[in-house]
Parts: C-alpha cells; sequence; structure tokens
C-alpha cells in the first residue's frame, strides 16, 4: 500500500510536470470549459424562461444537477480521460507490454498513470455554480458533505464502465469511438432525470447508470432522497468495480501484443 | 540446473483472412474465417545460467514472439516454459523482479520528462531505497557513459543517449534474466559498440543471463558465444557460433591480385567466381580444396598477393536461410 502510493505520487507529480511544459494549455482549457458551460446554462435557460419546469425540479434545483454534472466532466477529465483513453494507444504501439512486465498492478497502472490538470477549470466552474444555487435554496453545509459520498460512488461506477470500455480494445484495437458514445450517454446528466421520457429514464438507470452520476447525488444534496437509492448507488459502484478487475484480467488472456 | 527452460513450446495466432473486393469485404464483415499462423512450432532448448545466447532468424520468424512467451507477455499455445523457476505467464511477481525486456522499437521513458523522472517512477515501483537509487543510476550511468544526459528532456536526447537511457530504465532492478529485442536497432558504429560493451560488463558485473535478437551481425559475433537459429517457426541451429560457421561455411574466400592479362574464363576453373575487376579477383572455393586450388593458383597464374578469408557471417547465415531448414 505505502508502496502504490508513493508511486502514485510521483505518477502525478511527473504527469503535471510533463502537462506543464505547455503552458498555453492552460488558457486553452479554461476557456473551453467556460464556453461549454455556458452552452449548458443557456440550454436549462430555454426550458425554464417560459415558466416550464421539470417535474419537481425548480430552476435553482435543476442548476444544482448542472453544477454537480460540470465537477464530474472536470474530474473525468482530469483523472479518467487522460488514462482510459490511451489504454488503445496502448495496445495498438504494444507499449502495454512495459506496463505487464512491471511487478505492479496493470490496471492500476494504467488507471491513474496520467492526470491532466486542465478539468480543474470545470471543477472550478462547476462548484461555482453548486454554491450560488445552493446558497438560494439554503443548503445547509452538512447537506454539501452528505452529498459527497454518492458522488464519489457514481465517479467509482463511471471509471468502472470506462475502464472496460477501453480493456475491449484489446480485441477489436481500435476503439475510440466506444469512449465517445460512452461519454455522449454521459452528457445526459446535464439535466435531471425527471426531464426524461419514462424508457429513457429506465435506460440511464439500468443500463447506462446516468442517473447515478448527477441526480441522485443532486437529490442527496436536497435531502430528498430515499436511502434505496443510495445503497443502489453503492451496490452498483462496488459491483462495477469488481467487474471491471475481473474483466481486465480475462481480456489479458488474450492480448497478443503489438508485432515488432 | 538451467535457468530457462523451453519444452516444446508452439504459439498459434488467428488471422483473419478477407478476400479482394467489396464482396469480400462483406463477407469478412459478416461472416470471418479464420485460418491459423504457426509462429512457433515445438521449440526447445535451454540456456544456463550467465550465458549470452544470440537468437537469430529472419523477420516473422519467430523470435520476438518466443520473447514475449518468454517473458509471460503472452500466452503459449503449447509447450512449458520456466524461467528463473517461475511459469513467466502467471506474471508472479517475484518473476517480473527477476527479469527485464528491452525493445528497441519501443520506449517506456517518458517523452516531454527528463529520463531521471522515469527512472524515479521504475526505483518506486520496485520499492528502491533514495540511497540504492541513487547508488545504482549512478554507477549504471557510468557504465553507459550517460551521467549529464539524465536530467534532460528525453525528447532532446540522440537516439544512441534516447536507447542507453532505455537501457539504464530496463535494468534499473538489476534483473538476472536479460531479454534484448534488437537493442542495437538504428543506432550507429559507436553507439552499438557502446551498448555491446555495456551488455558485456554487466554480464560480467552481475553474471546475468542475456538472450538477444539482432539484425547487427556484429552484435553476435562480439557477445554470444552460443546462438539458436529460428526459422519458420522452427529452431534450425542451436550451438556454438563457431561450429555454425563451419558446419553452413564449408567455403573460404581467396583474393588474389593478378598481372591483369587474365579473363575471368581462365580463372572460373579454380572456383565460384564472385568478384572481378581489373586486376583483383576474389574466388570461392571450398575449405577441403583450398590448399590443392591455391598450389594449382600459384603455379599456373602470376599472382602478386593472394589472402584467404571466411566470408562474412551475414552471408554464411544468409545462406542457411536460404537454403531453408537443416537439421
Amino acid at each position: 500500500m505505502q508502496r502504490y502510493r508513493q508511486v502514485l505520487w510521483l505518477f502525478w507529480s511527473t504527469a503535471i510536470a510533463a502537462e506543464l511544459e505547455y503552458r498555453l494549455n492552460f488558457l486553452i482549457a479554461a476557456l473551453s470549459s467556460l464556453g461549454s458551460l455556458a452552452g449548458s446554462l443557456f440550454g436549462l435557460f430555454l426550458f425554464y424562461q417560459t415558466g416550464y419546469e421539470f417535474q419537481n425540479w425548480s430552476w435553482e434545483e435543476a442548476l444544482i444537477v448542472l453544477g454537480i454534472f460540470t465537477v464530474l466532466q472536470g474530474v473525468a477529465a482530469t483523472f479518467l480521460a487522460p488514462n482510459l483513453n490511451k489504454i488503445v494507444k496502448h495496445v495498438q504501439e504494444g507499449t502495454l507490454d512495459f506496463v505487464l512486465l512491471k511487478p505492479i498492478s496493470s490496471q492500476f497502472w494504467l488507471s491513474t498513470r496520467a492526470l491532466s490538470p486542465w478539468g480543474v477549470s470545470d471543477v472550478l466552474f462547476g462548484l461555482g455554480i453548486i454554491f450560488y444555487a445552493g446558497s438560494r435554496l439554503g443548503v445547509s453545509f452538512s447537506a454539501y458533505l452528505v452529498a459527497l459520498p454518492p458522488l464519489l460512488l457514481g465517479a467509482v461506477s463511471l471509471y468502472s464502465l470506462w475502464f472496460m470500455l477501453g480493456a475491449t480494445s484489446i480485441w477489436f484495437v481500435k476503439i475510440y469511438n466506444v469512449t465517445e458514445v460512452l461519454q455522449g450517454l454521459i452528457e445526459a446528466g446535464r439535466f435531471p432525470m425527471a426531464a426524461y421520457p419514462a424508457a429513457y429514464r429506465v435506460f440511464f438507470t439500468f443500463i447506462v447508470p446516468v442517473a447515478f452520476l448527477t441526480t441522485v447525488p443532486a437529490q442527496t444534496l436536497l435531502q430528498r432522497v430515499e436511502w434505496g437509492w443510495i445503497a443502489g448507488s453503492a451496490l452498483l459502484a462496488i459491483a462495477l468495480f469488481q467487474v471491471s478487475r475481473w474483466f481486465w484480467r480475462f481480456a489479458l488472456r488474450f492480448y497478443t501484443s503489438a508485432s515488432s | 540446473m538451467s535457468l530457462i527452460r523451453v519444452d516444446h513450446l508452439s504459439k498459434r495466432y488467428p488471422v483473419a483472412i478477407k478476400q479482394p473486393g467489396l464482396k469480400g469485404t462483406l463477407q469478412h464483415f459478416f461472416r470471418r474465417t479464420y485460418r491459423y499462423i504457426e509462429a512457433v512450432q515445438d521449440v526447445s532448448f535451454e540456456i544456463q545460467p550467465g550465458e549470452i545466447v544470440g537468437f537469430l532468424g529472419p523477420n516473422g520468424a519467430g523470435k520476438t514472439t518466443t520473447l514475449k512467451m518468454l517473458t509471460g507477455l503472452i500466452h503459449p499455445s503449447e509447450g512449458q516454459v520456466q524461467v528463473a523457476g517461475y511459469t513467466p505467464f502467471e506474471r508472479q511477481t517475484d518473476f517480473l523482479r527477476q527479469i527485464t525486456l528491452v525493445m528497441g522499437q519501443k520506449q517506456q521513458l517518458l517523452w516531454d520528462l527528463p529520463a531521471m523522472d522515469s527512472l524515479r517512477i521504475n526505483a518506486a515501483i520496485y520499492g528502491l531505497s533514495e540511497k540504492e537509487f541513487h547508488y545504482r543510476v549512478a554507477e549504471l550511468a557510468e557504465m553507459l557513459f550517460l551521467a549529464d544526459k539524465l536530467s534532460q528532456p528525453v525528447r532532446k536526447l540522440s537516439l544512441g543517449e534516447r536507447m542507453k537511457a532505455e537501457m539504464l530504465a530496463a535494468l534499473l532492478h538489476r534483473p538476472q534474466v536479460l531479454f534484448l529485442d534488437e537493442p542495437t536497432l538504428g543506432l550507429d558504429v559507436n553507439a552499438q559498440v557502446a551498448v555491446r560493451g555495456f551488455l558485456q560488463e554487466y554480464n560480467q558485473r552481475y553474471g546475468a543471463t542475456v538472450l538477444l535478437t539482432s539484425h547487427y551481425m556484429a552484435d553476435i559475433t562480439a557477445l554470444c558465444q552460443r546462438v539458436l537459429l529460428i526459422y519458420q517457426g522452427q529452431m534450425i541451429y542451436d550451438g556454438s557460433l563457431d561450429k555454425l560457421l563451419l558446419q553452413f561455411a564449408p567455403y573460404r574466400e581467396v583474393k588474389v591480385e593478378l598481372d591483369c592479362q587474365v579473363s575471368s574464363n581462365d580463372l572460373a576453373s579454380y572456383g565460384e567466381l564472385k568478384m572481378f575487376e581489373g586486376c583483383v579477383a576474389s574466388l570461392i572455393v571450398r575449405r577441403e580444396a583450398l590448399t590443392p586450388t591455391v598450389t594449382r593458383m600459384l603455379a599456373e597464374l602470376d599472382i602478386k598477393d593472394l589472402t584467404v578469408s571466411d566470408p562474412p557471417v551475414e552471408e554464411v547465415i544468409g545462406r542457411v536461410f536460404q537454403a531453408g531448414a537443416i537439421a
């Protein structure tokens, strides 16, 4: 454990050092996240300007979902995307060989090797929205804390799904498109689940668990969640994580390594 | 007790076959047919601790596939592999700590950062203490003449320096078994010599076992007493390099400088004429016929100078592979 902590620290500090070699990136990332945030705010605003309301979600409450979505997007851009989208490249170029030869969990390596600080702007803007809407709704400090665990569980579920998709590159080698599809589906988390027709809700709860990524944490924050949903969120996260570990070991049996 | 034992090892790859044309593409998309390629067939050998063994064969002969099975990257289809008492494919931590794989065409060092940063990560993964880390880096850097290069971003290093830094990263945990796949690929002669010298020194200092593939025959002649020849997935020779030359090259090259009146027809009766330019000719003569031929030449021709030499190793190996499987 001690060794993993030390390795993780070095992974992240070198990754940040490598990213900071290119300074202009930060400005571009900040502008791009500001742009996309403005876009989704405008989208949400279009719904609400005419007095229309998602069932049981006031403007501020819907803003909280959007804020959580933006934070999650930032977390994904910082921790998940730079690693999980690279699994494909490792398989294609055969550099996965080096990872597999290290006496350390290869899933750990592939999931934590890189870190891109450019998602931080998303996290900051997202938090800004949450606190703005939260203060208008009079959300207490403890409510913010209580919302953290479901948010973390959502992130674990997202990671596990994403990792498994990346792992399929062992068979298909080129799989960029599939992770794009996943990212596209996750976009649905921008709005509360109540915004979608019933069939979509089932899909986004049980097939691609988008509901657990943003709506459930938001409901927890607003203190109107049933405990069943939180238990479900925990169960889902643990199950998906376990499956991802098993799936990776399974996939490696089929690894043929890129030829020289 | 041999360190590496390979017993009737085989590897088959499924390869999808696609007929040309649109029809073939559609068929390929909906119902794929496979055929199996025998990358490695029934290969057996043993390597003793401390040996440096050269692994030779043309492209696609199965060298890299065998190395990958030996390092546990891919699963053998049939047969047994034991390296340092472990089954490689289980990839146990204790096994991974004892081996390393250097690939001339792939790199593990971070492109944008100094090699030192990547080395530090490797040190943490292998659980080296700070003191041990500095000691080993200093020692290896001195052996590789790299000391002042480790703090430059890897992208600013020359190819030779980068390869040496890769080598350092691969050997930081002081492995006992080294698998090297084309470690001198693309390097200039000086860098090749440096890498070779380093491998020899590492082998002697730590008693490490080395199995290397290379297309540069000079690597093999400088480092390996023993070579394995693999051709179309099958092992066709296992033994000393000298014996290989004797067995597959029962020829000598006779180079003569003549007065310029001789025609190529006059020379053809002595042996296979390899080169004839102006007044210098080069003949391939069977070993057993060497003495009588040379005697005859000296008697019959007006010879100014004569030298006898072994043909270059590349040529000999090329001859072996052209002739195909040879027991």
